[in-house]
């Protein structure tokens, strides 16, 4: 079972070790280092990841054991064995393509977008620390170790969300990811403790392995995996959890593309996946999964159509998107969650990367009612941006459609939910899609089409991005298009995604579905993107926001644009008791233990003053003093027997 | 001529008793250290009394009692020494000798 050899299959493992390399150079001699240097570095390393992530790919022998690669003990305690050790399989290297690749892309934008800025050797270096958490994270062969990178992951991401911390926002911003996140890793450790205790282990592979051994639905195996879903809402900003995403966007715009859309979103929707055996036997456990993903979905999409900051709007497209991804992998469906994480991943972080274009073009403006008619002055971004907008909203035979479509028929066709539940899950995640197409429609329209409503200033400064910008943007509009024919469903061709994860992640029996039935689905999921886009286009572009100012009128309308309120009720139930009780503690403090500490002190110097009064200064006191001792000590030695 | 040990200690405890009320009225510390002298006498005095006894009844101590007193006169010389010249430095900054007037350390 251990295996230390390093071979091609498992030269992956590698890759963490050299973007945390090239975090350390930057990190501690970044400051000696010239501004685009950092950056060659960062990206460099970043390569190599991708490069070693490609060897072991096409090397990969197959099969669902994996090839591990164990690089030290770490724990051994009892029945406890916990290794340094990762595994290479067919999921770990599709996430390891996924990070390396648009992480990549990313980092080479990011050059263009950090120039100028004195913190670009911090920026690069928390970059790539992250890029080698999360390689950690999907790589690790045990729980603890994927924790370590799942902190990390957190760690990261408070400080790039914090970057530019000398505004307030920004730093309260950070501190609000990072303590929404620490709520589902308390869920990862307690899964992680009843995993050992169902499954004696917490190696990855021993407790997927035995996992159908165990009792179908057995409440042991349902509260694990309500303990990840915890875990996974936290990471993948799901409800009630996905309050930090929104505000994340404070961070540089390409941190938001590499964290908070194309990876560390992800490693929730991964970590079920992973762990897909474990609520392949939990159906309560997976149902909770796909309901939370669908609401989630749902809840996000309205929220987006409020927003009026361009990658807030992005950011409540990123929930909604990722909720997909939670239904699917709650439906049972692990390959259809990953494959929506593909190409999730490259057209959010196109969407994310031209929204930073645009930022970039205009100094600094995030406001859509301040934008409007760049498509004409910036071709490349718009045209890329376009393509994306497309591809999310889910047009046929481009790569959303792909993943989305696979994600309707497996909530459709689950053998974990109730066929009722199925459906129902389907009518909204379609209703989901129609709102994605629509809100994804107004972005576009808002930022690229219609007339300029640019400010004057702006106006002036407006220009296309250099190439080491562009560039990114065409290559994952490109990945925007084809990426979606892995995964084509399989009565038209050969699925390759579903093919190769098959090994590794949980096939529950789907229901088949007749021909005409699977086509009426794919017909369903176009006229959901068409129609969506058609209304937008219509509610946008043709009636002008007419109808748009009415419903502003409604209380729907600022429920929205909060976010549905969960910002308001998690102030509510959470921060204002949590406030009482710090000020009821500041009370018991600064009333009771400090007054009485102050009391104490004064006591004793109270006491030193009454001594204090022998000390008069006359020495001929003290000498009476110290005969009149002297006496009595003698006295006391005669009375009490002499001095024998 | 045989005088009692007795006589001898009877002086040494007037002679003390004498120093002490010396130290403890007298204000010039001067007679302040002429009475800590008087102290340190009376008691060589019952010092070698003592000794002067243990030899007249054959005892072992008697050498130890006089070499103690030998000790004490040597220290109280070497106090003498520093005394005085601590008294010196005294008078040369205060123009006098007064030790009630020396409370400077009272709290």
């Amino acid at each position: 079972m251990t295996e230390t050899a390093l071979s091609a299959a498992n030269v992956v493992v590698l890759a963490p070790f050299v973007a945390l390399l090239g975090a350390v150079v930057n990190g501690l001699f970044g400051r000696g280092i010239r501004e685009p240097v950092t950056g060659l570095i960062a990206s460099s390393t970043v390569a190599a990841g991708f490069v070693l992530t490609v060897v072991s790919f096409f090397a990969y022998p197959g099969g669902g054991d994996g090839v591990r690669f164990v690089l030290a003990r770490f724990l051994r305690a009892g029945d406890l064995s916990v290794d340094l050790g990762f595994i290479v399989d067919q999921l770990s290297l599709v996430m390891a393509l996924v990070i390396t690749g648009v992480g990549l892309l990313i980092h080479v934008y990011s050059i263009g977008y950090m120039k100028g800025d004195a913190g670009h050797a911090r920026y690069f270096s928390q970059l790539n620390l992250f890029v080698a958490a999360m390689l950690v994270l999907v790589l690790a062969d045990s729980f603890p170790l994927m924790f370590v990178g799942w902190e990390g992951v957190g760690v990261c991401s408070f400080l790039l969300i914090g970057f530019w911390y000398q505004q307030r926002e920004n730093a309260d911003a950070a501190r609000k990811a990072f303590i929404v996140n620490r709520i589902g890793d308390v869920g990862f450790l307690l899964a992680m403790f009843l995993t050992f205790q169902v499954f004696g282990s917490l190696d990855v592979k021993t407790v997927t392995q035995a996992a159908p051994a165990v009792a179908y639905g057995s409440a042991a195996l349902v509260g694990i995996g309500l303990l990840f879903l915890l875990a996974a809402a936290g990471k993948s900003a799901q409800l009630p959890l996905q309050l930090w995403l929104p505000d994340a966007m404070a961070g540089p715009t390409p941190v938001s593309a590499l964290i908070h859309a194309a990876t560390m979103v992800t490693a929730g929707v991964y970590l079920i996946a992973r762990t897909g055996p474990v609520f392949a036997q939990a159906p309560a456990a997976a149902a909770t999964v796909a309901w939370i993903g669908v609401l989630t979905a749902l809840v996000a999409a309205i929220a987006a159509f409020a927003q009026t900051d361009i990658k807030r709007i992005l950011a409540y497209s990123t929930i909604s998107q990722v909720g997909f991804m939670i239904a699917a992998v709650g439906a049972g469906a692990y390959w259809a969650g990953i494959f929506h994480v593909v190409t999730h991943a490259f057209f959010k972080a196109q969407l994310f990367l031209g929204a930073g274009s645009v930022i970039h073009a205009l100094g600094g403006e995030q406001d859509v009612r301040r934008m409007g008619g760049l498509g004409k002055r910036m071709r490349v971004t718009g045209t890329t941006a376009l393509i994306a907008t497309l591809a999310i909203a889910g047009v046929p035979l481009l790569s959303g459609f792909f993943s989305k479509d696979a994600i309707l028929h497996g909530t459709l066709t689950s053998p974990l939910l109730q066929d009722a539940t199925g459906q129902l899950l389907f009518a909204l995640l379609l209703v989901t899609a129609v709102l994605t197409a629509a809100y994804m429609f107004r972005w576009y329209y808002l930022v690229f089409a219609g007339e300029e409503r640019l400010t004057a200033e702006a106006k002036a400064g407006v220009h296309e991005s250099p190439a080491v910008m562009t560039v990114p943007l065409v290559v994952l509009a490109v990945g925007s298009v084809l990426a979606g024919y892995l995964g084509i469903q399989a009565f038209l061709g050969r699925n390759l995604i579903a093919e190769w994860l098959a090994p590794v992640t949980a096939s529950p029996d789907f229901e088949h579905l007749s021909v005409g039935a699977e086509w009426a689905l794919i017909v369903a999921s176009a006229l959901a993107a068409l129609g969506g886009l058609a209304a937008g286009y219509w509610l946008y572009a043709v009636d002008k926001g007419r109808t748009v100012k009415r419903l502003d009128a409604t209380p729907l309308a600022p429920l929205a644009r909060s976010g549905m309120g969960f910002d308001a009720a998690a102030q509510a139930v959470l921060v204002r008791p949590g406030e009482g009780v710090a000020q009821g503690l500041a009370v018991l403090d600064r009333d009771v233990l400090d007054q009485g500490l102050v009391a104490a002190g004064g006591g004793v110097g109270l006491l030193g003053k009454v001594a204090t009064l022998w000390q008069t200064g006359y020495v001929r006191l003290y000498a009476l003093a110290m005969l009149a001792g002297a006496v009595v000590i003698a006295a006391v030695a005669l009375l009490a027997g002499g001095l024998r | 001529m045989n005088v009692p040990t007795e006589y001898f200690v009877a002086l040494s405890a007037v002679l003390f008793g004498l120093g002490a009320v010396g130290v403890i009225v007298r204000r010039s510390a001067i007679l302040v250290f002429l009475s800590i002298e008087l102290m340190l006498n009376a008691a060589n005095l019952a010092i070698v009394a003592y000794a002067r006894q243990w030899s007249a009844t054959g005892g072992i101590h008697a050498l130890e009692g006089q070499g103690a007193v030998f000790i004490v006169l040597a220290v109280a010389a070497a106090e003498v020494a520093v005394g005085l010249g601590i008294l010196v430095a005294i008078f040369r900054y205060r123009v006098t000798t007064d030790v009630d007037q020396l409370s400077e350390v009272r709290a």
